[in-house]
């Protein structure tokens, strides 16, 4: 499997980042050669294995369903490029 | 004090020990740091100098003295990689996407350190979001490496990677210790071209919570520090359960600084044969004989074993790893912290793809491109899950691997340092740095780098130790036992 330009595009366009031509071109040759070198992963024999999510074996904990913090509305918010009225800011969404 | 003696050429048990023998006081020792670190500037280790963290800290720890309320790192200061949140500093992961970030809350292992009595020196510079072996990733220059070769040419090396700013700021004598983060090998690299110690712990020893997620399923935070000795006082302060971590492992800590003991009677080490690899420098094999040699000293036996899937390790970890980043830096958005890039008349989509172009590297652009791709519809299965089924034969094999032994010895790396660009153009090569270091990562294993001599050029060369899940002792105790061989004094010439 390899990729092209038009893939690259559409890779980076769900990965959210905005890609010029001159990128795009680089990046199809960059990305070939590192999914060249990962593919001979095909070649091992996993029949019967499966595949490892948890590396060390752990229970799953699970708590009370309680609140543990809140209140704390304007630190959350301390860190936002812009903030109005409590909340977020973005650009306009809905025309 | 004494005039004599300086503070910044002592180990932490030293300065630790020191300053409850009433030796010095921990302002002392915090301002023969801080001064360090002005002059250690020309390395770029540290992104952001906190001397009045680490003065008060001191100041507390002497007064503590004084009422008798010692604390395990009363009177240590210590520096922080960037990726740990410090409440009311700036924290980037080296990345401009962080740019303005202040976190209002510190990591869980920040948290401890400090409420141990440590002190911050500062932040130190990194290989961005962890991402690299070399530390040239970072958005705010490289870090060089306080050691040269010895050939009379000045050229600048790589400290290694991700954790470069501590690797460099320990060998300097910037910092006595400094915590890391490995998540392919970014603690024990670096370790091993500095001619220091660290040690990634076994995975969930360590909270992941406020450090910066790069692969959540092999991110652990170790110590990194100039002795076996003192990265175990370290990680007894740093390891421990988190329920703010849901893969935090409810274990206790260990006394493993108290229990250290490099007898290594009774203790089989094996030699993987797969670690042997073409093209291998001869000095690297020449180190690695001489660690077999220190170990069957020190009263171990030694046995060759076998890890028959370590080749694909490294690919294994390039679809793992990129998959979990791209997943994990989705948040970077520009809505909640840090960058904002809003072009004019943009709508939401348009400012988080720019954001994302403008604050991300290459080099995280490139593995956040990579993860989509193989986490994407109609690739998942022959990428992702397949790297997750050979993930669990590199696992198996360190498994059978302990029917016939007790520990691993290996190099931790394939080279010494390599010159800053030497690499920096081929991803791949730099990605194959990290081969000795990966599949314990993948298995979630405890390793450590201890230094184990000079390469013909007078670099430093590291072995690398790995055991049991949870045998951080058995790791320590090794590394004492190849520390107190090798004799490892030498130190980087001065000439920043």
């Amino acid at each position: 499997m390899s990729v092209d330009a038009i893939t690259v595009r559409k890779i980076a366009s769900l990965a959210r980042i905005a890609v010029t031509d001159a990128e795009v071109e680089a990046l199809v040759p960059e990305l070939n050669n590192i999914l060249d070198w990962v593919e001979q992963l095909g070649g091992v024999d996993t029949t019967g294995v499966e595949p490892m999510a948890s590396v060390i074996p752990n229970r799953q904990r699970l708590r009370d369903d309680v609140v543990t913090d809140g209140g704390i509305r304007d630190k959350v918010l301390a860190n936002a490029p812009q903030a109005e009225h409590g909340f977020f800011a973005v650009p306009k969404v809905i025309e | 004090m004494s005039s004599m003696t300086d503070l910044t050429a002592l180990t932490i048990s030293d300065l630790r020990d020191g300053f409850r023998a009433g030796s010095f006081s921990a302002r002392e020792t915090a301002e023969a740091f801080n001064a360090a670190v002005v002059s250690g500037r020309p390395l770029n280790a540290f992104l952001v100098e906190t001397p009045d963290h680490a003065l008060a800290a001191a100041d507390k720890a002497d007064a503590d003295r004084a009422s008798g309320d010692l604390k395990p790192l009363s009177g240590v200061p210590l520096g922080i990689k960037d990726l740990f949140c410090t409440a009311g500093y700036a924290t980037t992961a080296a990345s401009g996407i962080l740019d303005g970030f202040v976190p209002t809350y510190d990591s869980t292992i920040t948290s401890k350190l400090f409420g141990a009595g440590a002190g911050m020196l500062g932040k130190l510079n990194l290989d961005q979001f962890a991402m690299g072996s070399s530390n040239e990733t970072s958005a705010f220059g490289n870090v060089l490496s306080p050691w040269r070769r010895n050939d009379g040419g000045n050229a600048a090396l790589a400290p290694g990677g991700s954790s470069g700013g501590s690797s460099a700021a320990v060998a300097a004598r910037m910092a006595p210790g400094a915590t890391g983060t490995d998540t392919g090998g970014s603690i024990r690299q670096p370790a091993a071209f500095t001619g220091i110690s660290g040690i990634k712990p076994t995975y969930g020893r360590c909270s992941r919570y406020g450090v910066i997620a790069f692969a959540s399923s092999l991110d652990q935070a170790g110590p990194m520090a100039q002795t076996v000795r003192d990265c175990a006082i370290l990680l007894e302060t740093m390891a421990g359960f988190d329920p703010k971590d849901s893969t935090s492992l409810d274990e206790a800590v260990p006394a493993w600084e108290k229990s250290l003991s490099p007898d290594l009677k009774g203790k089989r080490i094996g030699i993987p044969k797969e670690y042997r690899v073409d093209g291998m420098p001869a000095e690297i094999e020449a180190l690695w004989q001489k660690g077999i040699d220190w170990a069957r000293d020190a009263g171990a036996e030694i046995v060759e074993v076998s890890l028959p899937h370590t080749r694909h390790a490294l690919p294994t970890y390039y679809i793992i790893a990129p998959a979990e980043a791209s997943s994990n830096l989705a948040r970077y958005d520009g809505v909640r912290y840090g960058l904002r890039d809003l072009p004019e008349g943009a709508n939401l989509q348009d400012m988080y793809a720019a954001t994302r172009a403008h604050g991300f590297g290459a080099e995280v652009k490139r593995r956040i491109m990579i993860g989509t791709y193989v986490l994407s519809a109609g690739f998942y299965d022959a990428y992702y899950t397949k790297a997750q089924r050979v993930r669990a034969l590199i696992a198996r094999d360190f498994e059978e691997a302990w029917g016939k032994c007790d520990l691993l010895l290996t190099p931790t790396a394939p080279s010494a340092a390599f010159a800053l660009g030497e690499k920096s153009a081929d991803p791949l090569a730099m990605y194959l740095n990290d081969v000795f270091t990966v599949p314990s990562s993948l298995a979630g294993l405890p390793a450590m780098s201890v230094p184990g001599g000079l390469d013909a050029q007078g670099l430093p060369l590291g072995l690398q130790i790995i055991g049991r899940p949870l045998d951080e002792q058995g790791v320590l105790d090794a590394g004492l036992a190849i520390e107190e061989r090798a004799g490892f004094t030498t130190r980087a010439n001065r000439w920043w």
